[in-house]
């Protein structure tokens, strides 16, 4: 009993926290935030499915999410003109689903014959495919500029409208604490632990009786069942769709989230995907070079910290787990380089941001201000000093990043030499 | 007749100039197991070098001088970016050629700006070369084949006679025996990088001024090359030659014989239906359907014959 509880404790908080959120930041903006990372995390999760515990790495999910939302759409409007049968909008984000399994279903046979590089380009292949054909087929797409619906269909159960985004909310958030749970659950089922050892072994599996083409087909497709929820919930929620959905972009949107959040634990792509996305809204008001950010930080993440942030935090758990004592020795080494990264960082923005504002400054003038502080572009001052920060906290990560990682491995060998408990 | 024969040229050149990308892929490709995700990033760095260069001398410079530069970054990229990531495995690999592809876009932006850059094709090569049945024939077009083409025979040579193309395929085929042969086979990974960065940027000299030097570039391209060398057999040149052809013919001929699938239908003696949500699917025209054709053949190649036209593995 006891550890049933210690089990569900995760899953009552997270509802209580979902439940709470909107009570502690109540703006409209923090809102809609909320709604669109609730998705996400449903959509990175079943990402996560293929590249992480699969080990598919897909550059086409995002066809899933699309198609899904693209329907959800136009059945909505059908509702309206009366020609599909009435289907409540708490239960819409399910037909959204069946719609990505049916087209997983479809694509997968094709695609998962194998799996590493071979699979990454067929999924381009059918991403790019599809993204074409929204362009050209003009009456189910609408092109470019994408179809529309209205999400108030009438009352349902308790007066819910959907009318107001607070409910659309909620809506989202259950969906995402059952479709989180349903995925979590089905890590622990023998169907994920073959999954997983289709990932890392395939010819081993094949000697224990298993396809691993099935294996993959099956979480390729439970994978699209899951996209397809999240792209009815984004359909629902935007009350619009476009190419944009299921695109390239949104398909390497939830590659960074997944990779950058960690694809070995079950909780890094919920981390990438709030921070991830809380991150693009805020600043892509702020700066133009958003984007770049986004792939130097991808990049960097695959050569130094191939675990992804989760990663980073489970390598401490052990440590933690012995004694949490034992972390106290790693705070100055990790201080010192934390201190070094930041300044780099910091440099690097600011060189980066005067290189984007001489190259697409419409006038002469708006000013450019950088940190609080109005700096000049053309004049050399500010150039000096951002080179200097950057140079200098390159200079001081190589001389730290030794420091903090002979930090760790003390600390780990310590915690190693004691029994646990 | 003449129109044909037009289409069909447009479609050689057009092929002509993804197979100079498809060549230094596949290489990479074979030798390396790296699917290179930003290697139409170099074509596009190629096309922007290329501009800038002819801006402050001229072309003929920029065509030697561009190639030589993008193939030194890509070496660069390979051994301070790819080589620690080899570690980790290809899917590790492919994900930083993905990752640097977006950071190549935006750095381009960054420099250049977001609107297309005016890189011109050369006043000297500006003219029609002749004029035959009603059509011009531009120098430049004519140019380009004679480059793309030039190259393709250079670069059969270096493979088929060289020592150095007889190294490169013996550690296409297995590197580590070459590798016991005394071969440092690091560096021979990252000139062959370098060299097919190259080759990219090769085809962004002579193909940026004629299909427009902008950021968008690379993302239009790259999808394509790779359907080019997974059509035409992974690891295998004269397949991605004529898979290139293949594509470029194709689409060509798609938009130029602009020709309805509804008229398609009433030829069949079938109703079309011409106002429900299927009504495309009647007026569409192989105009319209052109950039989808190279994924669907890359769909039904996959399905009927996975190891493409001259393959040796299995995709």
């Amino acid at each position: 009993m006891n550890t049933l509880l210690g089990r569900l404790t995760p899953w009552i908080a997270g509802a209580a926290v979902l439940i709470a959120l909107p009570h502690v930041f109540t703006s409209g903006f923090a809102l809609t935030l909320m709604s669109q990372i609730g998705l996400l995390i449903v959509f990175a999760l079943a990402y996560n499915m293929l590249l992480g515990q699969g080990g598919m790495l897909s550059f086409g999910h995002a066809v899933y999410f699309g198609l899904a939302g693209y329907f959800t759409i136009h059945y909505l409007n059908f509702i309206y003109e009366e020609q599909v049968p009435y289907i409540p909008v708490t239960l819409i984000p399910l037909l959204g689903g069946l719609v990505g399994l049916f087209f997983g279903i479809l694509i997968g046979y094709v695609s998962t014959r194998r799996a590493g590089t071979t699979f990454a380009m067929i999924s381009l292949g059918f991403g790019e495919m599809v993204t074409a054909l929204t362009l050209v087929l003009v009456a189910i797409f609408n092109g470019e500029d994408g179809i529309q619906t209205d999400r108030v269909l009438g009352e349902e159960l308790f007066g819910i409208t959907y009318g107001p985004n607070i409910e659309v909310y909620y809506l989202i958030a259950g969906w995402c604490l059952v479709c989180t749970l349903a995925m979590f659950l089905l890590t622990r089922t023998p169907f994920g632990r073959i999954s997983n050892a289709v990932r890392d072994n395939p010819e081993r599996v094949e000697f224990i009786g298993y396809s691993s083409q099935r294996i993959r087909w099956l979480a390729f497709s439970l994978s699209s069942f899951f996209a397809g929820i999240a792209g009815a919930l984004h359909a629902v929620n935007i009350e619009h769709v476009g190419f944009e959905q299921v695109s390239v972009i949104q398909s390497g949107l939830v590659l960074f989230m997944v990779y950058i959040g960690g694809t070995a634990s079950f909780v890094g792509p919920i981390i990438g995907a709030t921070l991830l996305y809380f991150l693009q809204s805020t600043l892509t008001g702020v700066t133009e070079a958003w984007v770049l950010y986004l792939g130097v930080l991808f990049v960097g993440v695959i050569m130094f910290f191939p675990g992804g942030l989760a990663g980073l935090i489970s390598m401490h758990q052990p440590i933690w787990r012995a004694r949490a004592r034992l972390l106290a020795p790693l705070l100055v080494p990790y201080s010192r380089f934390l201190a070094a990264l930041i300044v780099c960082v910091l440099g690097c923005i600011g060189l980066i941001e005067m290189l984007y504002f001489r190259s697409s400054r419409l006038s002469t003038e708006t000013e450019l201000v950088i940190y609080g502080v109005e700096s000049d572009p053309f004049s050399a001052g500010p150039w000096l000093i951002f080179a200097a920060a950057a140079a200098l906290g390159a200079f001081a990560i190589r001389k730290t990043y030794p420091g903090a990682v002979s930090a760790w491995n003390t600390a780990i060998a310590d915690a190693r030499a004691r029994p646990l408990g | 007749m003449e129109s044909i024969i037009f289409a069909v040229f447009n479609g050689v050149l057009y092929g002509m100039l993804l197979f100079l990308l498809a060549s230094g892929l596949t290489l990479i490709f074979s030798m390396m197991g790296v699917l290179n995700f930003a290697h139409a990033s170099f074509f596009m760095l190629g096309a922007y070098f290329a501009y800038q260069i002819s801006e402050g001398l001229n072309f003929w410079a920029a065509l030697f001088i561009a190639p030589v530069i993008v193939g030194l970054v890509g070496a660069g990229i390979e051994r301070w970016g790819l080589r620690p990531v080899h570690r980790y495995g290809h899917v590790a690999e492919l994900l930083f050629t993905f990752g640097v592809a977006y950071v190549i876009e935006e750095l381009v932006q960054m420099i250049w700006g977001r609107v297309p850059v005016p890189y011109e094709i050369p006043e000297l090569m500006s003219g029609a070369l002749f004029t035959w049945q009603g059509f011009d024939y531009s120098i430049y077009r004519v140019f380009m084949l004679v480059v793309s083409v030039a190259i393709f025979v250079a670069l059969f040579a270096l493979l088929t006679y060289t020592r150095i193309g007889l190294i490169i395929r013996a550690a296409v085929s297995d590197p580590v025996h070459v590798a016991t042969l005394g071969h440092d086979i690091p560096r021979i990974f990252m000139w062959t990088f370098g060299f097919g960065c190259a080759l990219a940027g090769v085809a962004g000299v002579v193909g940026g001024n004629v299909l427009g030097t902008e950021p968008a570039m690379a993302i239009q391209l790259g999808p394509i090359v790779f359907v080019v060398i997974v059509i035409g057999g992974l690891g295998s040149l004269g397949g991605a030659l004529v898979a290139a052809l293949l594509i470029g013919i194709v689409t060509r001929l798609a938009i130029f014989y602009d020709y309805g699938l509804g008229s398609l239908f009433l030829s069949l003696g079938l109703e079309i239906d011409t106002a429900g949500l299927l009504r495309d699917f009647t007026r569409i025209t192989t105009a319209q359907v052109a950039p989808v054709l190279p994924y669907l053949m890359l769909v039904l190649m996959l399905i009927f014959k996975p190891r493409g036209l001259f393959g040796t593995r299995d995709v």
